[in-house]
């Protein structure tokens, strides 16, 4: 008893001397614990390898897009055209490849030249006409759709060449979905731009103050503009691994992932209005979110009561991790 | 002595004009819709034509004016779409065939939405959290509950219920222009008039300068967020009488496109400007343009292209501005 109590008290200690950042990404990983021990009071394999390998993998087309969305809720803006950006990557890829090996390269270009494009149109608009970003990849996100059911008809054509659903369901070192390995390689090349180079620190500091940050010699359409283009890349390689995930790309599949993804960046205790957070938070909260719908669903609780539980703990979450300042202070 | 008052009269319209230019473009841009549409549909000033294309607008009118309440004070409400499935859902299960019976569930499902509102609204003030975040989380919440009361589509919904909304008073005037008239003179007036309609100006245009001078901050942030949830029910009791059935999802779309009804109708996403009349114009633009679009024979795979160009350039034109300033620095915030 003593020692579980002081072990509590030199976990608070240690909690209190971390800076807001740190505090909520702890905080983030702590709840991935506390998810799988409840999970596998509720079932046993909960806790198994390779049951959280398999989630781990789902995790990783949420992990992509949240990365993507992440550098641009940094600089202070959002992202809501992940969902048809990703699924015109990934229409892009199977009516290109036309399910022959040969021809995945085509389509991998194809999938990732969208994401460059989209990106750059919204970095663009963002940077230069000043629009609102949350309105200009509204609007987008409507004209890509547009783009893709013009292009798709009814539904896409073409299939997932077999190499691709090979490399996304193989299994390396005897069980690590190579998915996850892919998922580590973005996760390693966004935490070096973001916490060890001079685009990340000109990323924070357009998110705290753009004109602060523009008078200090930070061109700071550029860095909008990279945000932009980064997230749009991000979202493309999302949709061509999950084509090899699905075997095919279909009308709708990035839909589930654009709230889940600012929900993501959240949780991993980025502020929304830009500015501050840590790359291994968004990690967390990929994971986070995937662990919950699967435990849910695994409790069997419908999809009204997922949504209800998902929401109350977006909320928690944010009440956890302190709050915004009072106007009188 | 003339000359003044010619020249306080020209300087007086300079900036009326000046100050109404965005709420103008919008309605020269339905105005140029609607001509367009009277082009290709010869039979659009008709009766039942009128109606149907005022109903068609309505139910986004409705939720797009709460969604200006919130947006005035510089949030955003993204729960606005589940509150209108809620509200269909809510309506379409309790829905009796009395008269009394079914003004009593209106008047539930009213306060239900306000209640939604206003939980938002003590959320974001009190829990000082961003509401972009917080009405993602409690959108999810609300329309779990809406899944909840109606997992398939389906429902009663009193055939006279929507007899009285869809059609005309007198055989004149469409009912649904009815109601916007009644909920403008009766509901938002009395709301933009008061100190608690100012203090949504001013917490939008500056908050703390707003806290200064003594406003309420708090309340009306609330208010504005009871008001959006208030007319978003209202917007989905109205779709419960075109549709005549209650669904989880119908209010899906209404989060997006009260967003984008909000900023075509030339209110500004950071707070402080603009106001409901634009916003009407906005709303219409974005529901006729499917019309205008199927009736110049367009190929309907193409449609939503057309749809997401038309919002992408109709926002881009609030950008004409960025090119008249000389510093850069003029147009960061």
């Amino acid at each position: 008893m003593v020692t579980t109590s002081r072990a509590w008290l030199s976990l608070h200690r240690w909690l209190r001397g971390l800076n807001q950042e740190q505090r909520s990404v702890v905080i983030a990983y702590l709840m991935i614990v506390a998810i799988v021990g409840l999970g596998s009071l509720i079932m046993p394999q909960f806790a198994s390898p390779n049951y959280l390998l398999l989630q781990l993998m789902k995790a990783s087309f949420l992990g992509a897009v949240a990365a993507g969305q992440m550098m641009v809720i940094l600089t202070g803006n959002i992202d809501l055209s992940v969902s048809w950006t990703l699924n015109l990557a990934a229409v892009m890829v199977t009516s290109i490849a036309q399910g022959q090996n040969e021809r995945l390269w085509l389509g991998v270009l194809a999938g990732l030249a969208v994401g460059l494009i989209v990106g750059l149109l919204n970095g663009l608009g963002v940077a230069y006409l000043r629009i609102p970003s949350l309105v200009l990849t509204l609007g987008m996100d409507a004209v890509v759709k547009g783009v893709t059911v013009l292009y798709t008809g009814a539904q896409p054509k073409g299939e997932s060449p077999e190499l691709l659903n090979l490399i996304v369901h193989h299994k390396v070192w005897g069980g690590l979905p190579s998915v996850v390995l892919v998922w580590t390689a973005i996760s390693l090349f966004c935490f070096i731009v973001l916490h060890r180079s001079a685009l990340g620190r000109k990323i924070y500091a357009v998110g705290n103050n753009e004109i602060c940050a523009y008078l200090s010699g930070v061109k700071s359409h550029r860095v909008l503009i990279s945000a932009f283009v980064l997230s749009g890349l991000m979202n493309a390689i999302a949709g061509i691994l999950l084509v090899g995930y699905a075997g095919r790309s279909f009308n709708g599949m990035g839909e589930p992932y654009l709230l889940p993804s600012i929900a993501a960046v959240v949780i991993g205790g980025t502020n929304i209005l830009g500015g501050s957070g840590l790359y291994m938070g968004t990690v967390a909260g990929a994971i986070i979110i995937t662990l919950l719908e699967s435990t849910l669903s695994i409790m069997q609780i419908s999809q009204a009561g997922r949504n209800i539980i998902y929401g109350l703990v977006i909320l928690g979450m944010l009440f956890l991790y302190g709050r915004g300042s009072q106007i009188r202070e | 002595m003339t000359t003044l008052s010619i020249a306080d009269g020209a300087q007086w319209l300079r900036r009326f004009f000046r100050r109404n230019f965005k709420v103008g473009i919008a309605y020269v841009a339905l105005l140029a819709l609607l001509g367009v549409y009277a082009g290709l549909q010869p039979r659009l000033f008709t009766k039942p034509v009128i109606t149907a294309t005022a109903n068609q607008g309505m139910a986004l009118v409705l939720a797009s004016m709460g969604q200006t309440a919130v947006v005035l004070t510089a949030g955003i409400d993204l729960s606005v779409g589940p509150i209108v499935s809620l509200s269909n859902t809510l309506a379409s299960t309790l829905f009796p065939d009395s008269v009394p019976g079914v003004i009593g569930v209106v008047v539930l499902v009213l306060l239900v939405g306000a209640l939604a509102g206003l939980i938002n609204g003590l959320i974001v003030v009190y829990g000082r959290l961003q509401p972009i975040i917080v009405t993602l989380a409690t959108a999810s919440i609300y329309s779990g509950f809406a899944l909840m009361l109606r997992p398939r589509p389906g429902g009663y919904v009193p055939l006279w219920y929507g007899d009285l909304l869809t059609r005309r008073v007198f055989d004149l005037i469409p009912t649904s222009l009815v109601l916007l008239a009644f909920v403008l003179i009766f509901i938002w007036a009395p709301f933009r008039r008061s100190r608690l309609g100012l203090a949504v100006y001013a917490v939008g245009s500056d908050e703390r300068a707003a806290y200064m001078s003594g406003l309420n901050v708090n309340r009306a942030k609330v208010a504005a967020y009871v008001m959006a949830g208030f007319l978003a029910a209202l917007a989905g009791l109205f779709l419960t009488a075109q549709t005549s059935s209650g669904d989880a999802t119908i209010g899906a779309v209404y989060t997006l496109q009260s967003i984008g009804a909000v900023v075509l109708g030339g209110t500004s996403l950071f707070g402080g400007s603009g106001g409901v009349a634009g916003t009407i114009a906005g709303a219409f633009v974005i529901r006729i343009i499917s019309s205008v679009l199927f009736f110049a024979g367009i190929n309907p795979l193409s449609q939503p292209l057309f749809e997401g160009l038309v919002l992408l350039i109709a926002i881009s034109l609030g950008a004409a501005r960025t090119f008249t300033l000389r510093n850069r620095l003029e147009t960061m915030r």
